[in-house]
C-alpha cells in the first residue's frame, strides 16, 4: 500500500469501528532493566554524561526492543502503534546532550515502526496498522513564566520551538509515519508551533499528513496546564483539521471522563482518548488492572463518546488487548454537526454564533 | 430580541489612550496590565492590543505585554484582537498567544500577492482576521467602494487561500462625520449600508469597526461623542454590524438620549435633510456646548435638580430612587460634616432607609425598588468602612437584631430567602446569610456562635419539609430558645403549625408567606412589648390550623387501592395508535441557544417572584405597581442582553425516547424494540380519593398503552440554563449589588422555564414529532394548549422526587448537562427543570392528593423500599399519621 492508501484505509476503518492505540512505552522499556550501555550502545559509547533513561535513544541503540514492543501492542489488537520518539527534538535531547542525533532517533523511530506494522498489514490485510510519528511536549513552555519573579520571562521564542519540532517532523515524514500525533500538550502556544510546523511542510514539497492532537488536563479543575478549558483548547487547535483530537496522561479514565464527554461536544472531528492506569499509588506505579481499565473504556463507547481509545502511563499490552476485546463491534462516536460561527479562545471560548 | 454585538475593549491600544502609551513607553506594564483588566470587567469580550507607535520598539512592547497578560488569568480568559498596521509586530504577537485571536488588520493595500502571503500565516497560526476596506487605490469611502472591496478579499480568502469564512471580520472604515467638509457628510450612511450588503451577500462574514473615529470632530465634548456613538452603533447594528471596538461600559442607552440631542446626531449620522434647511452639522454645533456639561450629566441628561438640596436630601433621593452614581461623593460631603462617621449610617441614611420602609409598608414602592435601595445603603456604608476601623473608639453599630439566614440541606433555591434578607438589612436588622445546602448542625453551631436573635430556614422542594422538622428538634434538643421562622415555597402555615412549631416547644415558630412580611414578623418577636402578644396570637392561630387538619384528616376518606385501580382512567388503545418518536436513546442539546429561550419566557412568574401580582404584559401598565414593573422589566431587559451577549449563562439539555408499556401502575421502559428486555421501571402514584361520575382515579401509567397491547413510548428531559449563575450572583454580591444578584438568578429559573418549553414544542413537533403541524404562539403554549404533557417528579402528578433519580440515570443526565441531584434530589445548578413526556391526546396534568397506607406498602414493595423510607418519602401527601 502507498502512504495515500494507508491513510485512506485509516479513515475508512475510524468510520467502522472503535479504533485502538497502543500504550504505554516508559513502563515497557522499564520491565527490560536495560543498563547504561544499552542506551549507549556502539554509536554513543563515548558520550559524555549519562545516557541511560533516554528512551526515545533505543531507536539507534536497541531497535529490537522498539520493534518488539510495536509487535506486542499490534498483537494486542492496536491499529495503530506510536513511534518511540516522545521527547526527539533538540530542545528534548539537550539535557543529554544529543541534539546532533534528533534526526537520526526519529528517521530510525519511524522506520522501525513502518516495518513492523508492514509485517502485521500482510499478515492480516483485513486489519491493516498504522505507525503514528509521537510528538511531544516540551520542557519549556511559551505560555509561562520560565521565572517566578518575572511572569512575562520566556525561556525559547516561538521560533525556537518551532524549528525543534520542524526537525521532528520532517525526519518523521521521511521515516514512514503515516500521521502526526501532537500528544501530551501542556501548553497550547506549543502545540500551535507544532501545528504551523506541519502546516509549513507543505510548501517545502512534503505531501500532507493527518494530524491527530491529544491534550492534557492536568487534573480537577478541567484546565490544561497552561489553564484553557477543554472548549477553548479545541478552538485554539480546529484550525489544523485535526484527523482526531483527545485527551491523554495525566488522569486515569474515571476522572478524564467528564471532559472527554465535554470534547466530544464541541469536536467536529474524530475523539480519542488514551488515560493512564488509574492515579499513581504512593510508590508512583499504577494500579489499574487490565480488566478494569477495559470495563470503563467500554462504557465511553458504549455511549458513543470516543472514536480511538487506547492507554497511556500504566498500561501494558494487556490492557490494550481488555480494551480492544471490550469495544469490539461497538459503534464509534457519530460525528457532530456544529453549525458554523466565529469560535475564539483566551483560556475561555468565545462563540459569535 | 437584540441582535449579537461584541464589545471590543479599545483602551489598550497606544493611539487611542494617552494614559496607555505613557505607561508603556515608561515601561509600567503591571498599570498597563490593570487598564486591560477594567476593561474585562467593564465587559470587553475581546482586548484589542495596539503598540504602533513610533517612539516605541512595538515588536518588543507587544511581546512583552502579550506574556505578562497570558500570567493573568481573569484578563486572558478572553481573546486578544492582536492590532497593528505592521504585519511583523502582528507575527510577534501571534507567536505570545495560545489562544485563538483576531489579527486586526490585513488588506489588498499592498497587493494581493502580500495579503494571500498574510492571510496564510494567520490560518496556519490559527487565527481569525479582521480585512481593512483598503486596496490598491486607497482606502474605501463610498458604499460601493467599501463593498466591491470587501467580496473581492472575501473571495480570494475563501476561494483561494480556503480561509474559513466564519473567522472573516470586515472593517469598512468608519470615518469622521460633521466636519464641515460636505464630502464627509455620508461617510456614516456608506458605513451603514456597506455593513447591510457585506451582511447579505458574504455568508458569515462578520463586521466590525473602530467607532470612537465617526465622532472624531467633537473632541473635547464627551457626552456628545457618546450620543453620537450610541447613535451610530444603534443603527450600524440593526444593519449587521457584529462587534465594535468601543470604550466599555461607556455608551448611554439610545432611548436614555435626551430627544433634541438624538434628533440632532441622528440627523448627522443618517445625513437627513432637515425641514429649515439647516444643515445637520450646522445645527449639532450650535447645540453640543449645552450638553458639554460634567462628568456624568450633558447626554444622558436625567433631570438632575435634586442634586441642588442639601446632603441629607440628596442622600434620601439616592436611597428611595436607587441610584448609586453619586452615592460616595454624598457619603462623604455627609461625613465630614459629621461628629463620626457612623453618625452618617444612624442619621441621614436610616432616616433615608425609614423613609424607604415606610413606603414600602405603605404600598408605594415595590421589592424590586427596594431591593436596589439596599444596593444604594450597602455602597455607602461600605464607603465609611474604612473610616469607621481606622476611629480607634469605633464601636460595632447597634443593630436592631441579629438573623440567621439559611436554605435547609438538600435545597439549592435561595431567590426568596435572598430577597428577604435585603429587606431585613434595609431595616437595620443584621443578616449572617449561611446560603444553600446547610446541614442542621452547621446552621444552629453558627446560630450559637454569632448569638443570633432568629433563625430562619427556607427550602423550596417539599424533601425540604422535613429537613426543617429535624432542624426545629435539633434546636429543642440543643436548648435554643429564640424564634425560629419558616419560609420558602413549599412551606405553608398548615405544615409549620402541624409539624414544625410542635417539634420546638421552647421557642416560638412562625410561618412569614413573603418578604414583605418579613418586617413585621421579626420586628413583633423582637420587640420587648409586643413579643408576647404576638406570640400568644400566632399559637393560637396555629392551634386552631391543626384543630382544622386534624378534623379534615377524619373527613378525607379515601377509595382503596383496589377500587381507585378499578377505576382507573382506561382510553380505548383499539383506536388509537401511539406515535414513535423519530429517535429512541437521548440526544444532547449543549449548549442550546439563549435567544431562542429568551423568546419563550413567561414573564408573569418573574413579575410573582418580586411580589408584583399580575399577568404581563398588563402588569406593566397596571395603576399601582406599573411603574415599579416597568423599571424592573426594562433592568431585567438589559440584564437579559447581557447574559446573552456575554455568554454569562450556559443552557445544556438532554431528551430521550424509549419503547414502553404499562404494567399496573409502573411504567416498562425496553432496551429496544423487542421489548423483551427491561431497561427500567417508573413508578406512578394513583389518586384515591373518592370519585363521582366519569371521573377516573389517575396515575400516570394509565396514559400509556398497557403490556400486550399496543406498542407505545415515554420520553424524558432535563434541562438547565444555570451554568454560571452561581457565579455570576456571587460576583454581584460581592460587589455589594444585591439587586443584580437575585434579578440574574431569577432570570436564569425563567431561562430554565423556557428551556422546558421550547423543547417540549421541539419533541412535540419534531423530536417525537406526534404533532408536527402545531403553530407557534407564546400564549398559547403559556396556556398550555397544546398535546402531550411533561410532568416532573416532585410536583403534584408523581409527588415523589427520588423518581428523578431513575430519570436522570436513564438521560445519563450528569455528564450530558452537567446537571446533578442533591441528597434530597433538588437539581443543581439550581436553574433546571426535568420530566417525563407523555403524547396521549387525553394526558393532562392532575394532583395526586393524598393516599392510604395500602398504596404506601404496595408502592414501598414495587420501589424495593420497606415501608419506613416509602413514608418519609411521600410524607407530604399521606393520608394517615405514620406511627
Amino acid at each position: 500500500m502507498t502512504r495515500q492508501e494507508r491513510i485512506a484505509a485509516l479513515k475508512a476503518a475510524a468510520k467502522e469501528r472503535v479504533l485502538i492505540l497502543d500504550g504505554s512505552w516508559g513502563v515497557m522499556i522499564q520491565k527490560r532493566g536495560l543498563a547504561e550501555d544499552d542506551y549507549r550502545g556502539e554509536r554513543f559509547k563515548d558520550a559524555a554524561g549519562q545516557l541511560k533513561g533516554n528512551n526515545d535513544l533505543l531507536c539507534i541503540t536497541r531497535p529490537d526492543i522498539i520493534a518488539d514492543l510495536h509487535d506486542q501492542y499490534f498483537a494486542a489488537g492496536a491499529d495503530i502503534s506510536e513511534t518511540n520518539t516522545f521527547s526527539a527534538t533538540s530542545i528534548g535531547q539537550a539535557e543529554y546532550g544529543m541534539e546532533a542525533a534528533v534526526r537520526d532517533i526519529n528517521l530510525e523511530g519511524a522506520r522501525i515502526g513502518r516495518r513492523v506494522a508492514d509485517e502485521w498489514t500482510a499478515k492480516e490485510p483485513d486489519k491493516p496498522r498504522f505507525l503514528a510519528g509521537s510528538v511531544g511536549p516540551l520542557p519549556v513552555m511559551l505560555s509561562m513564566s520560565s521565572d517566578v519573579n518575572d511572569p512575562g520571562a520566556r525561556k525559547v521564542t516561538f521560533e525556537q520551538v518551532y524549528a525543534a519540532y520542524s526537525e521532528q517532523m520532517k525526519a518523521l515524514h521521511e521515516g514512514g509515519v503515516d500521521l502526526f500525533l501532537i500528544e501530551t500538550i501542556t501548553d497550547t502556544l506549543n502545540c500551535k508551533a507544532a501545528i504551523k510546523a506541519i502546516m509549513d511542510l507543505e510548501d517545502q514539497g512534503y505531501e500532507p499528513l493527518p494530524i491527530w492532537i491529544s491534550g492534557t488536563i492536568t487534573d480537577r479543575s478541567g484546565r490544561t496546564l497552561s489553564g484553557q478549558t477543554v472548549e477553548a483548547f479545541w478552538n485554539s487547535i480546529k484550525h489544523a483539521k485535526p484527523f482526531a483530537v483527545g485527551l491523554n496522561c495525566a488522569l486515569g479514565a474515571d476522572l478524564m471522563r467528564p471532559h472527554i464527554a465535554e470534547l466530544a461536544r464541541v469536536a467536529d472531528t474524530l475523539v480519542s482518548a488514551y488515560p493512564n492506569a488509574g492515579l499513581p499509588n504512593a510508590m508512583g506505579e499504577y494500579d489499574e488492572t487490565p480488566h478494569q481499565t477495559g470495563h470503563q473504556l467500554h462504557e465511553w463507547a458504549e455511549h458513543g463518546l470516543v472514536n480511538i481509545l487506547g492507554g497511556c502511563c500504566g498500561t501494558t499490552p494487556d490492557h490494550i488487548r481488555h480494551v480492544a476485546d471490550e469495544v469490539r463491534g461497538l459503534k464509534p462516536r457519530q460525528i457532530p454537526e456544529r453549525p458554523k460561527a466565529m469560535r475564539l479562545a483566551g483560556l475561555e471560548p468565545f462563540e459569535l454564533a | 430580541m437584540r441582535p449579537l454585538f461584541v464589545n471590543v475593549g479599545e483602551r489598550t491600544n497606544v493611539t487611542g489612550s494617552a494614559k496607555f502609551r505613557k505607561l508603556i513607553a515608561e515601561g509600567h506594564y503591571p498599570e498597563a496590565l490593570s487598564v486591560a483588566r477594567q476593561q474585562v470587567e467593564a465587559g470587553a469580550q475581546v482586548i484589542d492590543v495596539n503598540m504602533d507607535e513610533g517612539l516605541l520598539d512595538s515588536v518588543a512592547a507587544m511581546r512583552t505585554y502579550l506574556n505578562l497578560l497570558a500570567a493573568e488569568p481573569d484578563i486572558a480568559r478572553v481573546p486578544v484582537m492582536v492590532d497593528s498596521s505592521k504585519w511583523e509586530v502582528i507575527e510577534a504577537g501571534l507567536q505570545c498567544v495560545q489562544g485563538k485571536a483576531i489579527v486586526n488588520s490585513i488588506s489588498l493595500k499592498e497587493g494581493e500577492a502580500k495579503f494571500i502571503e498574510q492571510a496564510k500565516a494567520c490560518l496556519r497560526y490559527g487565527a481569525a482576521v479582521v480585512v481593512m476596506a483598503f486596496d490598491e487605490v486607497g482606502q474605501a469611502d463610498t458604499e460601493a467602494r467599501k463593498f466591491e472591496i470587501c467580496e473581492r478579499a472575501y473571495r480570494i480568502l475563501v476561494d483561494r487561500v480556503g480561509f474559513p469564512p466564519e473567522d472573516i471580520i470586515f472593517d469598512p472604515n468608519i470615518f469622521a462625520v460633521a466636519t464641515g467638509i460636505e464630502e464627509h457628510d455620508n461617510y456614516a450612511v456608506d458605513f451603514i449600508e456597506a455593513t447591510r450588503r457585506i451582511k447579505a451577500n458574504l455568508p458569515y462574514a462578520r463586521v466590525s469597526g473602530g467607532v470612537s473615529n465617526v465622532s472624531f470632530s467633537f473632541r473635547g465634548n464627551e457626552p456628545v461623542r457618546r450620543a453620537i456613538h450610541s447613535v451610530f452603533l444603534y443603527h450600524a447594528i440593526n444593519a449587521g454590524m457584529d462587534m465594535g471596538i468601543v470604550n466599555a461600559g461607556d455608551l448611554p442607552v439610545y432611548d436614555d438620549i435626551e430627544p433634541e440631542l438624538r434628533e440632532a446626531v441622528e440627523d448627522v449620522i443618517l445625513n437627513r435633510k432637515r425641514a429649515d434647511g439647516r444643515s445637520p452639522t450646522e445645527v449639532l454645533v450650535d447645540l453640543a456646548p449645552k450638553y458639554k456639561g460634567g462628568k456624568g450629566e450633558g447626554a444622558k441628561g436625567p433631570n438632575l435638580a435634586w442634586r441642588e438640596a442639601s446632603v441629607a436630601e440628596r442622600l434620601k433621593h439616592a436611597l428611595v430612587h436607587g441610584v448609586t452614581d453619586y452615592i460616595e461623593q454624598d457619603t462623604e460631603e455627609a461625613r465630614q460634616q459629621a461628629e463620626r462617621p457612623l453618625h452618617v449610617i444612624e442619621g441621614p441614611l436610616m432616616d433615608g432607609m425609614n423613609v424607604v420602609g415606610d413606603l414600602f409598608g405603605a404600598g408605594k414602592m415595590f421589592l424590586p425598588q427596594v431591593v436596589k435601595s439596599a444596593r444604594v445603603m450597602k455602597q455607602a456604608v461600605a464607603y465609611l468602612l474604612p473610616f469607621m476601623e481606622a476611629e480607634k473608639e469605633g464601636q460595632e453599630r447597634q443593630s436592631a437584631g441579629k438573623i440567621l439566614m439559611a436554605t435547609v440541606k438538600g435545597d439549592v433555591h435561595d431567590i426568596g430567602k435572598n430577597i428577604v434578607g435585603v429587606v431585613l438589612q434595609c431595616n437595620n436588622y443584621e443578616v449572617i446569610d449561611l446560603g444553600v445546602m446547610v446541614p442542621a448542625d452547621r446552621i444552629l453551631d453558627e446560630a450559637q456562635a454569632h448569638n443570633v436573635d432568629i433563625v430562619g430556614l427556607s427550602g423550596l422542594i417539599t424533601p425540604s419539609l422535613d429537613e426543617m422538622v429535624f432542624v426545629a428538634s435539633e434546636m429543642e434538643r440543643r436548648g435554643f430558645k429564640v424564634p425560629l421562622l419558616i419560609g420558602g415555597a413549599t412551606t405553608s402555615k398548615t405544615h409549620t403549625a402541624v409539624k414544625i412549631s410542635p417539634q420546638y416547644k421552647s421557642g416560638p415558630t412562625t410561618y412569614v408567606l413573603d418578604a414583605s412580611r418579613a418586617v413585621g414578623v421579626v420586628s413583633n418577636l423582637l420587640s420587648p412589648t409586643e413579643r408576647t402578644r404576638f406570640v400568644a396570637a400566632t399559637e393560637a392561630d396555629y392551634a386552631k390550623v391543626r384543630e382544622q387538619f386534624a378534623r379534615g384528616q377524619g373527613n378525607r376518606a379515601r377509595a382503596s387501592l383496589e377500587e381507585a385501580r378499578a377505576n382507573a382512567f382506561t382510553p380505548d388503545w383499539t383506536i388509537y395508535d401511539p406515535v414513535k418518536p423519530s429517535f429512541l436513546g437521548t440526544r444532547t442539546f449543549a449548549p442550546y441557544d439563549l435567544n431562542e429561550l429568551a423568546r419563550h419566557i413567561d414573564w408573569s412568574p418573574f413579575f410573582a417572584s418580586w411580589e408584583l401580582v399580575g399577568r404581563f404584559p398588563q402588569i406593566l401598565d397596571d395603576d399601582v405597581v406599573g411603574q415599579a414593573a416597568r423599571d424592573l422589566y426594562a433592568d431585567a431587559e438589559r440584564m437579559l442582553a447581557r447574559i446573552i451577549q456575554q455568554g454569562l449563562l450556559e443552557a445544556r439539555g438532554v431528551v430521550g425516547f424509549w419503547p414502553a408499556n404499562a404494567d399496573g401502575d409502573d411504567i416498562v421502559l425496553y432496551t429496544d424494540e423487542g421489548r423483551s428486555t427491561e431497561l427500567t421501571r417508573l413508578h406512578t402514584l394513583r389518586q384515591q380519593m373518592i370519585k363521582t361520575g366519569e371521573q377516573a382515579n389517575l396515575a400516570l401509567a394509565d396514559f400509556i398503552a398497557p403490556v400486550g397491547t399496543k406498542p407505545d413510548w415515554i420520553g424524558g428531559f432535563a434541562v438547565t440554563s444555570g451554568h454560571g449563575e452561581l457565579e455570576l450572583a456571587k460576583q454581584f454580591k460581592d460587589a455589594g449589588d444585591d439587586y443584580s444578584a437575585i434579578l440574574s438568578t431569577a432570570l436564569a429559573d425563567r431561562l430554565a422555564e423556557a428551556f422546558a418549553e421550547a423543547l417540549h414544542r421541539k419533541v412535540r413537533t419534531e423530536l417525537w414529532g406526534y404533532a408536527p403541524d402545531e403553530v407557534f404562539d407564546i400564549d398559547a403554549l403559556i396556556g398550555e394548549q397544546y398535546r402531550g404533557i411533561r410532568p416532573a417528579p416532585g410536583y403534584p402528578a408523581q409527588p415523589d422526587h427520588t423518581e428523578k433519580a431513575t430519570l436522570f440515570k436513564l438521560l445519563d443526565a450528569t455528564p450530558a448537562t452537567g446537571m446533578e441531584l442533591t441528597e434530597s434530589f433538588a437539581m443543581t445548578p439550581p436553574a433546571a427543570v426535568s420530566g417525563l413526556y407523555f403524547a396521549h391526546p387525553e394526558a393532562h396534568y392532575f394532583g395526586v392528593g393524598r393516599i392510604e397506607k395500602d398504596q404506601v406498602e404496595d408502592y414501598a414493595r414495587r420501589k424495593g423500599w420497606d415501608v419506613r423510607t416509602a413514608e418519609r418519602w411521600l410524607a407530604p401527601i399521606l393520608n394517615y399519621d405514620p406511627a
